[in-house]
């Protein structure tokens, strides 16, 4: 193991996390929130020492490093993210508890959205805009943040990419790592800025529109008013479902789109897939609210904008979804686990693996009706070889491990089956809302210290897809290389 | 700029590593998954998997916008369907590997203009041309030509108590005055560029540039001469080993083959009837005396097998056979073989991959008016010798050398001005249409005018 190199990233992410937190300063300065101001610089302070102290002391010129070593950097950096940014709140005083603070930030990075806040309409403007940024950063990955901005860090930038990077095949658009982070940073950019013009022309104000285009494009969730995004406009609803939709979908495909190539795109097996559950699932929910909102115009309206905020994993919602009928919970509760696309900001087990799996069931029916067929599970129009395969078996087998393992570390809470097993789906997928104690109306507030750690990890695990998390925690993994 | 490979085999690789390591945009294309994948886990490059003249695959590798496609597989003639593919769906230039010894006669012209290739190549040639030019020049451990043939760089080790042990540069000019120039000295794993007061020890590789008239006067002066190679002995029938053998013989040179595949000597018996064809084991010590290891002026190991090479290299050293050269195509063993004290070892993959290098820095330099004309990677690749036509937008014109102000670890070694080839001093001036020869170490040129400051 390439300790030296590990540490050096590691250094190098503390710097970027202190350039990270300059911008909600600014925002304090802007609003005149100076005990915020003073909390995020000695934040910054903090952050850049520590960063800069490990990161010269770790120079090394051996950059060589493998899959192990990118698990490592990825995970080790998740976690720092999330420790330095709980900072702030806890130094301004605004969330006292630093495991409050804690569940925040990690549920923030990891575009969760779940909030421990009992009053968020009471917090300053710079905490409620740094909640929203670490969403927006999170979504499309810390590392693959710091890969566009920091040149040539290694050539094998590949293993970071993969462990940071959602889905069961990771590609590049293009030779080199760096470029493609860039790519990739740049379409975000540009639809975050377009979604932001277009909120701003609606009835909010830039502030809002700012903090709600992060929730959305990073597929986080955090909003800023109590009922979330319940009391905008019909119009501002409507911009934010789309948009959540769009930042759901695999970025590659809008790669080949600015290069020209809209064949490959509609040919995409995992597009139509989302596109397809998300419009049977605002049908049949549609029809079953109905007799809650009466016109026809209002619950498809609540049902397009809650069904893309829980497919894509982004946890706004426009009302409180805890009171539907429920056929239309269950059928949430399933799009939670489905997810979005491999290769967006969402989170859940991914539309692609889902695909994958039901194609492997069918095949092993097939097999178990005649034992000596030859068959092939075809994906993308490509037939998928026997490792993507089993390794997208074994996932789903850890994904329900894990789940099962969180539960019941957190059983003992007093609020119920329903209210736990959803807040493990909804930390895990990193949605954000439940159901019961931890619906869109109420918070993971009363939850003890204990179970809020165990969120935390959870929502991490979810982010990161497991392994990488699992991988360095095992002392296996750090055994020093002469 | 844009670079496609096909075929990630030994020499895929080592073109790819050269290429990425230039600061290319490379995509890499293989048939076979896992060879891609390992691809993808080392070096930073887009990796499709997939048949290289298949246009879908091409297509993905986005071959439309690439600059130079190189079709390096195993196969030539997927090599030629694979570069004729591309050059028609937009690569600008193409290389394509063609060995089979078939299409490597008249017909190549034929084809090459046919297919549009930029240039073929032929790495067992090109290694055996190399191995032909050291054996003809044995003291040396390895020689490359400028264009002309004109001026040489040749590389020296300096044996134990050689009579240069603490001699400064400056010192060895006023001893044997002759028209040289040392340009790099590799001591350990430290490679100098040296300027006069530079005092070489025993063990060091030195690389000297100077036409060949004044390298013969040189060894001459340093006794290091050595008679060319007239009785040589090749193990295993390998390509290489048969464009060697026909060059050998072609200049009069008694060649012994030995390999122990017996359908494999009976066909090289066929071909070259005036070599002497051994089918037996050529690990055997006892073969290799009975066939005259012991008067042999020079032993080739050029078996398939890098490891079987250096070993029976060792042998071979051991017998005190004056020139010892086995082919090593792995980094790791040749570095390896060069502290076993093999010290000539030839490596047909970086010869092609120098090549392909330089035919990338050329198309990449084609704005820049200073082409170049060679590019060789010397003393294991540390250092490079580019050879740049001088055009007259050079900044440096007309100026004495001791005047222009070079950047550090640059040496201006040769310039060939016509047919003559000059080694500089400080009051010579470099004339536009001249040749110019530099000698780099840590940094990549595209053109001469980066050796200024």
């Amino acid at each position: 193991m390439n300790r030296k190199m590990v540490f050096y990233m590691f250094g190098r992410i503390g710097q970027i996390a202190a350039l990270l937190l300059l911008l909600p300063a600014v925002v304090a300065l802007i609003y005149s929130e100076y005990r915020q101001l003073w909390s995020f610089l000695i934040a910054v302070a903090i952050s850049f020492v520590i960063g800069t102290v490990i990161s010269s002391v770790c120079r090394t010129t051996n950059k060589v490093i493998y899959a192990k070593e990118g698990f490592a950097i990825v995970s080790l950096a998740w976690l720092c993210m999330s420790a330095v940014g709980a900072l702030p709140f806890v130094l301004s005083g605004e969330v006292p508890s630093y495991v409050d603070a804690f569940f925040e930030t990690v549920s923030g990075f990891t575009t969760t959205g779940a909030s421990i806040l009992p009053d968020v309409e009471s917090m300053s403007y710079s905490m409620l805009f740094w909640r929203s940024f670490t969403h927006w950063v999170g979504g499309m990955g810390v590392l693959v943040f710091v890969m566009a901005i920091v040149s040539s860090m290694t050539d094998r930038s590949i293993h970071i990419m993969r462990a940071e990077m959602p889905g069961p095949v990771v590609g590049k658009l293009v030779p080199r790592g760096r470029d493609t982070a860039k790519i990739l940073y740049l379409i975000y950019i540009v639809m975050t800025v377009v979604q932001i013009i277009l909120l701003w022309a609606g009835d909010m104000n830039l502030f809002e529109s700012i903090v709600h285009t992060f929730g959305s494009a990073g597929t986080g969730g955090f909003g800023i008013k109590s009922d979330s995004i319940g009391g905008y406009s019909s119009y501002s609803q409507i911009v934010i479902a789309v948009f959540m939709l769009l930042f759901g979908i695999n970025f590659n495909l809008y790669f080949l789109i600015i290069i020209g190539r809209f064949k490959a795109v509609l040919k995409s097996t995992e597009l139509w897939t989302y596109l397809g559950i998300a419009a049977t699932a605002v049908c049949v929910i549609t029809f079953n609210i109905h007799s809650i909102y009466g016109s026809i115009g209002e619950s498809l309206k609540n049902a397009f904008f809650q069904t893309s905020s829980i497919i894509t994993t982004t946890g706004y919602s426009s009302v409180d979804f805890n009171l539907w009928p429920s056929l239309s919970k269950a059928i949430l509760m399933l799009l939670m686990c489905f997810g979005s696309c491999a290769g967006s900001t969402a989170g859940g087990l991914k539309i692609s693996r889902v695909v994958i799996l039901f194609k492997l069931i069918l095949v092993e029916i097939k097999r178990m009706l005649h034992p000596r067929a030859v068959t092939s599970v075809k994906f993308e129009d490509k037939a998928v070889d026997k490792q993507t395969l089993n390794s997208v078996a074994v996932y789903f087998a850890v994904y329900i491990l894990c789940i099962i393992a969180t539960f019941l570390l957190v059983c003992f809470e007093p609020f119920g089956f329903e209210s736990n097993f959803s807040a493990v789906i909804a930390t895990f997928n990193n949605i954000g809302p439940g159901f019961g104690e931890v619906g869109p109306m109420g918070g993971f507030g009363n939850y003890t210290d204990f179970s809020k750690i165990v969120f935390s990890f959870s929502m991490l695990l979810g982010r990161l897809e497991i392994f990488p998390l699992i991988i360095a925690l095992s002392p296996t993994t750090w055994q020093k290389s002469r | 700029m844009k670079i496609v490979i096909v075929g990630c085999g030994k020499i895929g690789t080592s073109i790819l590593e050269n290429l990425v390591g230039e600061g290319n945009d490379v995509v890499a294309i293989d048939i076979s998954p896992s060879v891609i994948d390992e691809i993808g886990n080392v070096y930073d490059v887009m990796c499709v998997c997939g048949n290289g003249a298949d246009t879908e695959t091409l297509e993905e590798a986005g071959v439309s916008k690439a600059e130079l496609f190189v079709a390096v597989t195993d196969s030539d003639e997927l090599n030629m369907l694979a570069c004729f593919v591309a050059e028609k769906m937009g690569a600008k230039h193409t290389i394509a590997r063609i060995r089979k010894p078939e299409y490597n006669d008249k017909s190549l012209d034929f084809m090459s203009k046919q297919l549009n290739l930029t240039v073929s190549v032929n790495p067992e040639w090109m290694a055996a041309r190399e191995l032909f030019n050291i054996l003809k020049l044995p003291a040396a451990v390895n020689i490359e030509n400028f264009s002309g043939g004109n001026l040489e760089m040749v590389e020296i080790r300096l044996k134990q108590d050689s009579i240069l042990d603490g001699l400064s540069l400056i010192e060895l000019r006023r001893k044997y005055k002759a028209q040289y120039l040392v340009c790099a000295v590799q001591r350990g794993n430290e490679v100098y560029i040296p300027d006069g007061n530079f005092v070489l020890k025993s063990g060091d590789k030195i690389g000297v540039t100077a036409s060949s008239v004044e390298i013969q006067k040189l060894l001459k002066m340093l006794n290091l001469v050595q008679k060319s190679a007239r009785n040589v002995m090749i193990l295993g029938a390998s390509r290489i080993s048969f464009y060697l053998a026909k060059r050998l013989i072609n200049s009069g040179s008694n060649v012994v083959i030995i390999d122990n595949d017996e359908k494999v000597c009976k066909k090289f018996a066929d071909e070259l009837p005036e070599a002497v064809i051994i089918c037996g084991d050529g690990a055997e010590q006892e073969l290799l005396l009975e066939e005259g290891l012991g008067t042999t002026d020079a032993f080739v190991a050029l078996t398939g097998k890098d490891e079987l090479n250096i070993l029976i290299s060792i042998f071979a050293s051991s017998q005190n056979v004056p020139k010892v050269i086995s082919k090593v195509n792995r980094n790791e063993l040749a570095s390896m073989a060069d502290k076993l004290g093999l010290d000539c070892i030839v490596s047909p993959k970086h010869i092609v991959s120098n090549l392909v290098a330089r035919y990338a820095r050329a198309i990449k330099n084609s704005q820049g008016a200073n082409s170049i004309e060679s590019l060789y990677k010397l003393m294991d690749g540390s250092v490079e010798a580019l050879e740049f036509n001088v055009s007259k937008d050079f900044k440096g014109l007309k100026t004495p050398l001791k005047d222009l102000t070079l950047k550090p670890n640059i040496l201006i070694a040769g310039i060939i001005r016509g047919r003559k080839s000059l080694i500089p001093g400080g009051n010579d001036e470099i004339l536009s249409g001249d040749r110019v020869v530099v000698i780099v170490s840590g940094q990549r040129l595209l053109d001469l005018d980066d050796i200024l400051r």
